[in-house]
Order: structure tokens, then C-alpha cells, then sequence
């Protein structure tokens, strides 16, 4: 049903006057239940972000029809060139891509957070006398899902073009499950961008150039052999190079220890200082 | 009955850049009462309710709601508290009934118990039949009913309501009053924000007067009133020509400046109803009859309250001779 129809019928509906006796009723003899826990708050939050998918399901487009667009171009404009077939190619291409797709949709977040804060009901969530990083963490729950449904749809579509990963089932989960903690950590970036700027487009603008020398300064593409001492210095340290390396070799079946130490190093540093700030601006906006 | 103040400030003080929005304003409001807080656009009022709901932080003086500090007992002032904001205060995106529920579970409510309080509230507010559709698609009306909904899920002690009848036709706001009394009726505090001096004189028992963030009047509703006169005579004569007659026999009967409007046969006059024994509309019913005991026709006659703009003028008069 459109929204035009919708909003006609909803002028139509006659507005009962409230009624005194009713209304009474609703204030009188009622007790305060105990406030919920902070689990319990986060995750009411993180239904809310259900509720929005569902309601206005569009916005998982970022989330299926961009990834595999990614996919698809970058394994049929480089494969032939860079790993001499595509077939050779997806299977060092596929977790990288998946690294650098999820990592670009954590921006959303400071988007979400953004518009929220434009409208009135960022006011009553700050009102509310609950564990006050609990709407943030709501944010974060219900992007987690659209992670998982991103990297589900490019392992989809990446089985059917070709990558078939030795780790079996077990080493794809654990690197999707690497994948998904430092995405959740990485986003407290984006919520405080979204608290800390003034509009949607320049939260869009700043994630822009965040994101795009982040992702692609990193192995995602090649291998970094090829490149500048200078450069190779930052993209053998950037968090997404350890971050690729490590799911691409979860999914080959190996444990590289160092570079999942390393990823969850980085989650933590980025967790405990961006919802440190994150935090302190939304208490303070 | 309680004398314990629901909310106290002094000298309450917020800057933005250069604008002083808030500057150095003391309120004392009684529990249990609704307290109106009147002024223009930009004059500071949801400066100051964002302050005293915990949104923003003071940069100056203090705020307490039943004793609570707002900055250092947020927490517990938030327990008590409950915001509608001059914009909805709801999720868009989200259905009436899914909104209720959402702050129902944040509030500590079991998901049954947040059902069914939804749905009393939404039969309660007649609003049970837009209960499945999105917010977005509501009327003005409806969105100020989910709202206030919204912020008595839990009973407030404090119900801030900043300009609740802004850009709602009439009925509608005759509603919002009616559920305002009866949030009232059961003891909680309501501080209400608004430009419109009618809407503090139906709801409100002290009403304070502020203007570029000060408090410039203070009292109740009849102290405030007494304070700006009774209210204005409107005469239309059907004569031009006697206009400057009418004058002087108005400015007599009613002991008060006359004023000559644009339109030609029109008048105005501020009755001050303190002045003499009589009351504003005796002093006016002597003025018309004195009128037609000369024979000047009178085709239109009014005397209405003092409009905002009058109390305003009137107030900022008086500063000025006081400074």
C-alpha cells in the first residue's frame, strides 16, 4: 500500500475527543516497574533498528545490491589482469571485498544517528532514565544484522562465481564472526561523527574521506609487494589489512594468530575511544 | 498539600555564542500545579525546559526537580520527568502502537504489560484506529496525542510541555487542554511553554512572562492581568466624521488614552480595570452609553482580553520606566 493512500485514509478517520473518565483511568493506580537493564535497553533499541528495516526496507539495498556490485566489477575488471583468470582471482579477492563492502556500510551508522538527532525522538530517548549508551548500542545491534546479511549475499554470490574456500564452513564463520566484531567496533567512529556534525551530507562527506583510503590502502586489492616503501609501511600497518589477511586466511582453513590479535586490538583501541567520545558528546549535545 | 517545590531555578543561564538565550531566570513552580511560562519565538522558553528536562547543561545558576540537581542527579530527575517537545517527540518511521511499546520496554515494562498499556493509552487517546500506521502519516493532532502519550506512560511526577497547541486547529487543541486537566487532576506538576496568552489563562494557575530570557512579569493569572490593564475597547463608529468626538467622550467615561487606528472610523482604547471601582466592562458599558446619549452611532463594539502583543508592550514599558 502507498503512503499516498495511507495518509488519505488516515485524514478520513473522524478523531474520537478523548475521554475524561478514560483518561483518568489510565493515570491513577499505576507503579513504576523497575527500569530495565542495560542488556534489555540495548536490545529494545536494537529492535527499533527491526522495526525501521521493516518499515522502510530500502535502505537494505546498501546492504545487498551494492556489495555485489562491488564483487562483480572488481573480480571481472581485475581478475584476468592481476591473478591471470577470475577464478584464480575471487579466491584472494572474496574475503577482502568483504572486509572492505562491511567496513564501508558501518558509515550508515552516522547517518542514522544524524537524522535521528534532527528529529524530536532523540529527545525522548535522552530523557529516558536508562543506561545511556543503550540507544548507541541499539544502533550497532541492528547493523550487525545488515553485516551478516552483506557478507552472506557477496559469499552467495561468490560461491556461484567461482571462490571456494578450504577453511569449509567453520573457517568462513569464524572470519565473517572477525569481520563483524571490528565492524561494530569501528562504527563508535561513525556515531561520533553522526553527534558531532551538523547535517547528513557532511556525515556522508567526512565518512567519504575516511573510508575510501582506509579500505583501499590495504592488501584488499593485491598484495602490497608492489608498492612504495612508504606506502607499504601504512598499508602493512592499517587495521584493514590485518583485518583482511586474517578473514582471508580463516576462510583458506589457517589460524593467523598474529593478525586476529592484531584486528581485535584495533577493535578494542577503537571501541574504548570513540565510545568514550561518543558517549561524552551525546551526554553533553 | 504538599508546599515542596516540584521544580526550582535561580538564576538559570544558557549561551549560545553571543546570544544569551537563557539569562539569569528564577522560577519557583508548586507541585501539583501548571505553571505557564509565556513568551515569544526566541525568547528562551525551550532553552529553559531543555535544561530543566536534563537535554542541555546550564552554563550558569542551577535547576532542581524535587530537590534533584538536573546536572548531578540526572538520573534521578529523568525517573521522574517526562518531555513532549515542540517537535514530536516520537519515531516517525515506527507505528503508533510500535512507538508506545518501544518506550513502554525502555521504561522497564514486561513486552505484555508494554502491550497493554500501548493499548489503553491508544483507546484512551482515541487513537486506537491509527494505531497500525506510521507516524508520519498522522495529522498535527494525532502527533501531539502520541506524544503526550508517550509521556505518561509511566505517570510523570514533572510533565514538561513545550508549546503543545502550536499549529493545531482548534478542536484539536481544545483536546490537548482537556488531557492536560486531567494529567493535572491526578497530581502530577505540568510546565507548559506557549505564545498564546489564552492557553495560559485556560490551563495555567502562575504564569511567568519571559522575553529575551529574562523573566519579565511573574504571578498568577490574575496579577499578570491586573498588571497590564483589563483589556482593550474596540469601537467602530459608522460616522467618520465624529470620530474625533468619540474620542474625547471615550477618553473621559473610560479614564484612558484613546487611540486612532488606521481605518477611519476606528478606535482603541486600553481600559485599565484597577483604576476606578468599576469593573473593565462597566466602565465600557458607561462609555457606549454615554455615546449613544449624544447620538453617535456605534456599528461595532468589542472589549476583549489583552492580546499577547499588549501584555508584551505594556511589560517592556513598565521595565523601561523602572530602569
Amino acid at each position: 500500500m502507498s503512503t499516498a493512500t495511507a495518509k488519505t485514509e488516515l485524514e478520513g478517520v473522524e478523531l474520537a475527543a478523548p475521554d475524561q473518565e478514560r483518561l483518568s483511568a489510565l493515570l491513577v493506580g499505576q507503579e513504576r516497574p523497575p527500569r530495565p537493564s542495560a542488556l534489555s535497553a540495548s536490545m529494545t533499541f536494537g529492535w527499533r533498528a527491526m522495526l525501521k528495516i521493516k518499515h522502510v526496507p530500502e535502505q537494505l539495498f546498501d546492504v545487498t545490491a551494492f556489495p555485489i556490485m562491488l564483487v562483480l566489477m572488481y573480480t571481472y575488471l581485475f581478475g584476468g589482469a592481476l591473478a591471470g583468470s577470475t577464478e584464480e582471482y575471487i579466491q584472494f579477492l572474496l574475503p577482502g571485498i568483504m572486509v572492505m563492502s562491511v567496513v564501508m556500510i558501518t558509515m550508515y551508522t552516522g547517518v542514522a544517528v544524524n537524522t535521528d538527532i534532527a528529529k524530536g525522538v532523540f529527545d525522548r530517548f535522552r530523557t529516558l532514565p536508562i543506561w545511556r549508551p543503550a540507544p548507541m548500542v541499539g544502533y550497532l545491534l541492528g547493523d550487525v544484522l545488515r553485516y551478516l546479511l552483506a557478507s552472506a549475499v557477496m559469499l552467495g554470490i561468490g560461491m556461484i562465481i567461482g571462490f571456494r574456500p578450504d577453511g569449509g564452513v567453520l573457517g568462513v564463520l569464524a572470519g565473517v564472526a572477525l569481520l563483524i566484531v571490528f565492524s561494530f567496533a569501528f562504527s563508535w567512529i561513525w556515531t561520533m561523527f553522526g553527534l558531532l556534525l551538523r547535517s547528513e551530507k557532511s556525515v556522508m562527506g567526512v565518512s567519504m574521506m575516511v573510508i575510501f583510503p582506509l579500505t583501499f590502502l590495504s592488501n584488499v586489492f593485491v598484495d602490497p609487494k608492489t608498492m612504495p616503501g612508504w606506502l607499504q609501511a601504512f598499508v602493512n600497518n592499517s587495521p584493514v589489512t590485518h583485518l583482511a589477511t586474517a578473514v582471508r586466511e580463516l576462510m583458506e582453513g589457517d589460524w593467523p594468530a598474529s593478525d586476529i590479535a592484531w584486528t581485535l586490538g584495533w577493535a578494542g583501541v577503537l571501541l574504548v575511544v570513540f565510545g568514550a567520545v561518543t558517549m561524552r558528546l551525546y551526554n553533553r549535545k | 498539600m504538599s508546599t515542596e517545590l516540584a521544580i526550582e531555578t535561580t538564576g538559570l543561564v544558557k549561551v549560545f555564542g553571543d546570544n544569551r538565550a537563557v539569562d539569569g531566570i528564577d522560577l519557583a513552580v508548586p507541585t501539583g500545579t501548571v505553571y505557564g511560562v509565556l513568551g515569544p519565538n526566541g525568547a528562551g522558553k525551550t532553552t529553559a525546559v531543555r535544561m530543566l528536562a536534563t537535554l542541555l547543561r546550564p552554563d550558569g545558576g542551577t535547576a532542581r526537580v524535587f530537590g534533584k540537581d538536573v546536572v548531578k542527579e540526572a538520573d534521578a530527575v529523568r525517573s521522574r520527568v517526562s518531555l513532549t517537545g515542540q517537535y514530536a517527540s516520537v519515531d516517525e518511521d515506527l507505528t503508533g502502537v510500535e512507538n508506545l511499546v518501544l518506550l513502554a520496554r525502555l521504561l522497564g515494562h514486561s513486552k505484555p504489560a508494554a502491550r497493554d498499556r500501548a493499548a489503553q493509552l491508544l483507546e484512551g487517546f482515541g487513537l486506537s484506529e491509527a494505531a497500525g500506521r506510521q507516524v508520519k502519516n498522522y495529522s498535527g493532532g494525532m502527533r501531539r496525542r502520541i506524544d503526550i502519550a508517550a509521556s505518561i506512560l509511566n505517570t510523570p511526577d514533572v510533565l514538561f510541555l513545550d508549546e503543545p497547541t502550536t499549529g493545531l486547529d482548534p478542536r484539536s487543541r481544545n483536546q490537548v487542554w482537556d488531557i492536560v486537566r486531567a494529567v493535572v487532576a491526578h497530581g502530577t506538576t505540568v510546565l507548559l511553554t506557549t505564545q498564546y496568552l489564552d492557553e495560559a489563562d485556560q490551563l495555567a494557575s502562575r504564569v511567568a512572562v519571559i522575553d529575551h530570557g529574562k523573566v519579565i512579569a511573574e504571578g498568577t493569572k490574575g496579577e499578570l492581568k491586573a498588571s497590564v490593564g483589563a483589556g482593550t475597547v474596540h469601537v467602530r463608529l459608522r460616522d467618520a466624521g465624529r470620530r474625533a468626538e468619540a474620542q474625547r467622550v471615550l477618553a473621559l467615561a473610560l479614564n484612558a488614552e484613546v487611540q486612532l487606528e488606521a481605518d477611519p472610523v476606528a478606535l482603541t482604547a486600553r481600559v485599565d480595570g484597577r483604576s476606578t471601582e468599576q469593573g473593565a466592562a462597566e466602565q465600557a458599558g458607561r462609555a457606549l452609553a454615554e455615546l449613544a446619549r449624544l447620538g453617535i452611532t456605534v456599528d461595532n463594539f468589542s472589549l476583549g482580553q489583552p492580546s499577547l502583543d499588549e501584555v508584551f508592550l505594556a511589560l517592556t514599558d513598565k521595565k523601561g520606566v523602572a530602569a
